[in-house]
């Protein structure tokens, strides 16, 4: 059974179609790694996966998810430990402070868990939302970008995050523009639609 | 959850107190400003005093609803409340009621200061004080709707205030009504109804219709 | 019930819109000519004289016509955007786009021709009364969502959140009205309503009924005219349009 399944899904945009129509069948343990030229239409494709976007024609189904946009996710005036805590009371999940600490330990965050995270940089924010994905539980993590602001540190957890996530049944579906160092990975291009222009 | 729902919002607030106390400065200076430029003393500036207070009551509220979800929006969390919230509706709506204790609230708390600064009666600051109470949550469900739609603009205050004070009127006619009428001396237990019903209503309208429009803005991300 | 379903469905498609109402807007266009032609005559030439405003109160047969469609283009609005919501229906937005500023456009003559009205009548260009008060808060509602769609850029999204605002509008003209007659009661209640018997002559409210009608004929035959309009932009790129230009058989 896959976890995340398209069927011919195209999105458009102000009435043009951003992409050539795509299917694929993802299964559990699958890594797609989407690619394709800047205004293809990645971003649109995850949000719409993610349910964040409506403009699409075709159908897809898509397992229970996480999903990464450019943006961090978290509220600059909560620290990384209360983020996290309303990240799962919201999804409705019992997570307790013990978990959420070692997710941090695990992002290299642990000495900053209780900055408010307007004071944390950039990649810092990035690696407390890394946490979040581990605790959210869901089965596929849609990651957008997934490489921004990160150090090769960050870079190495990300991909044995997502190993270790594919390993455990998840799936991960990701956009990117510098390919991610993953062996199994497929990859999904998009091809822009130039005559509609 | 709600539980947890709350806890956030209010830290939030107090982490951020300039949004729980620049609405408040604006609304005394706009009384201060009134007091200042109105003719009349006394007796005169009493006709005037329940518009007034309605009026900065209405800008204050609008003042307030164009940050209500504007950094949700700008950081990502938005997008994070409608993937991952079991009802992003419960998030959406507490974040409302929120808003509400931060603005309307407080504006019932400090009523009775209000009243006096503009000529009110000790004896009718409680008719100030209910007419608050139960006017400004509708003013507070409404404008949600216009915030989240214009959420998306950088500069979207000028559209929300073309959005929402049209739908502000009943709540200031009869807002301003009742206090009148209590000054004059007449009855106005129907105006209290009245806004009562009214905020009933767009507490049922409101934060749905705001849950939808947020979810349109997001398209625009 | 087949039959309407059939219909229904039908509308989901622009071209098969396109096609079938370009009867409805000769026909319309026709029957708001007849009636507002006879209205007029009627209306202006042989209609009595009232008491009290003298020949004034002809503009009547303008101004209460136009402020009462005005009104319906405004729920017809809130009824296209609960179309929209519900069943996703892009005709829809297309009619919400049509109505807008044809609404404007009628609910600013209102305005103007109470005041002109008012003038003679009140000695007064301008009255703060509870019907020139709900013209005028209708006239912002418009403007409201018109300002709306002109800073969203994507045509979709545009469509989904004016059809939110006019479904929340709409809800809200019963007690805006309400709140605003309770507060002034000064001004002449409404011409005529449907249920209750007229306190005009025959002569006076049978033109201003006439007039009525051909007002509402009018709008059909406006909203219509631009709402094929709209669809003829917006379906350009399709086959069907491109047939219909280049082999020149345009409807």
């Amino acid at each position: 059974m896959s976890l995340v399944e398209l069927h011919e899904i195209s999105c458009r945009r102000d009435n043009i179609t951003l992409f050539d129509p795509v299917s694929i069948a993802v299964p559990a343990g699958g890594k797609v790694e989407m690619s394709g030229p800047n205004g293809a239409g990645k971003t649109t494709l995850l949000r719409t996966l993610a349910g964040l976007f409506q403009q699409y024609e075709g159908t897809f189904s898509c397992s229970t998810h996480l999903f990464q946009g450019h943006r961090p996710g978290l509220d600059e005036l909560l620290d990384a430990v209360e983020n996290l805590q309303w990240h799962a009371s919201i999804a409705g999940q019992t997570v307790n402070e013990n978990e959420i600490l070692e997710a941090l330990e695990r992002v290299g965050m642990i000495s900053r868990a209780l900055v408010p995270v307007a004071r944390l940089s950039q990649g810092q924010q990035r690696r407390v939302a890394m946490a979040r994905w581990q605790l959210s539980g869901a089965r596929v993590w849609l990651l957008d970008e997934p490489l921004t602001a990160l150090d090769t540190d960050a870079q190495e957890l990300l991909v044995s995050m997502i190993q270790e996530h594919c390993a455990g049944g998840g799936a991960a579906v990701y956009a990117t523009h510098t390919p991610v160092k993953l062996d199994d990975k497929v990859e999904l291009r998009l091809s822009p639609r130039g005559d509609q222009a | 959850m709600i539980g947890s729902l709350f806890r956030r919002e209010l830290t939030v607030l107090l982490r951020n107190r300039a949004n729980l106390v620049n609405p408040l400065a604006f609304m005394f200076l706009g009384i201060l400003l009134f007091a200042v430029a109105s003719p009349a003393q006394g007796e005169g500036r009493v006709l005037y005093a329940p518009a007034i207070l309605w009026l900065i009551v209405l800008l204050t509220n609008l003042l307030s609803l164009d940050g209500l979800f504007r950094r949700d929006y700008d950081n990502g969390v938005l997008e994070q409340i409608y993937t991952s919230a079991d009802v992003p509706f419960m998030v959406v709506l507490v974040r409302i009621i929120v808003q509400w204790m931060s603005t309307g609230l407080v504006m019932v708390l400090l009523a009775p200061v209000l009243g006096l600064l503009l000529g009110i009666d000790g004896g009718d600051l409680l008719i100030v004080v209910m007419a608050l109470l139960l006017g400004t949550p509708a003013l507070s469900f409404l404008g949600a709707v216009g915030a989240s739609l214009t959420v998306g603009f950088s500069r979207g205050g000028v559209l929300l205030g073309l959005l929402v004070l049209p739908l502000y009127l009943p709540v200031l006619i009869f807002g301003a009504s009742a206090i009148q009428e209590q000054i004059s001396g007449a009855g106005n237990t129907a105006q209290l109804y009245w806004l009562g019903v009214i905020s009933m209503l767009s507490l049922t309208i409101g934060p749905l219709a705001a849950t939808a429009g947020l979810k349109i803005s997001l398209q625009m991300q | 019930m087949g039959a309407l379903k059939e219909f229904w469905h039908k509308l989901g498609s622009p071209r098969w819109f396109f096609q079938i109402s370009s009867g409805w807007v000769t026909g319309f266009g026709w029957a708001a000519g007849l009636l507002i032609a006879t209205g007029v005559v009627w209306g202006l030439g042989f209609a009595p004289e009232d008491y009290q405003q003298g020949n004034s109160v002809r503009i009547m047969y303008v101004h209460v016509p136009a402020a009462m469609v005005s009104q319906s283009v405004y729920m017809g609005m809130g009824v296209a955007g609960l179309v929209l919501f519900v069943w996703k229906m892009k005709l829809a937005d297309v009619a919400i786009a049509a109505c807008l500023p044809f609404g404007m456009v009628l609910t600013a003559l209102a305005l103007f021709s109470g005041g002109v009205w008012g003038k003679p009548t009140w000695g007064t260009w301008w009255d703060w009364d509870a019907r020139t008060v709900s013209t005028l808060v209708l006239l912002f509602l418009f403007i409201g969502i018109y300002a709306l769609r002109e800073a969203i850029e994507d045509e979709e999204i545009r469509g989904r959140a004016s059809a939110l605002v006019a479904m929340v509008g709409t809800i809200n003209i019963p007690i805006i009205k309400y709140s605003v007659e309770w507060w002034n009661t000064l001004h002449q209640s409404a011409s005529f309503t449907l249920t209750e018997k007229p306190a005009m002559p025959p002569e006076m409210y049978l033109p201003l009924l006439v007039m009525v009608l051909g007002m509402y004929c009018f709008a059909g035959h406006n909203i219509l005219s631009r709402m094929r309009l709209e669809v003829l932009r917006r379906e350009r790129r399709t086959q069907w349009v491109r047939t219909m230009f280049t082999e020149d058989n345009a409807v």
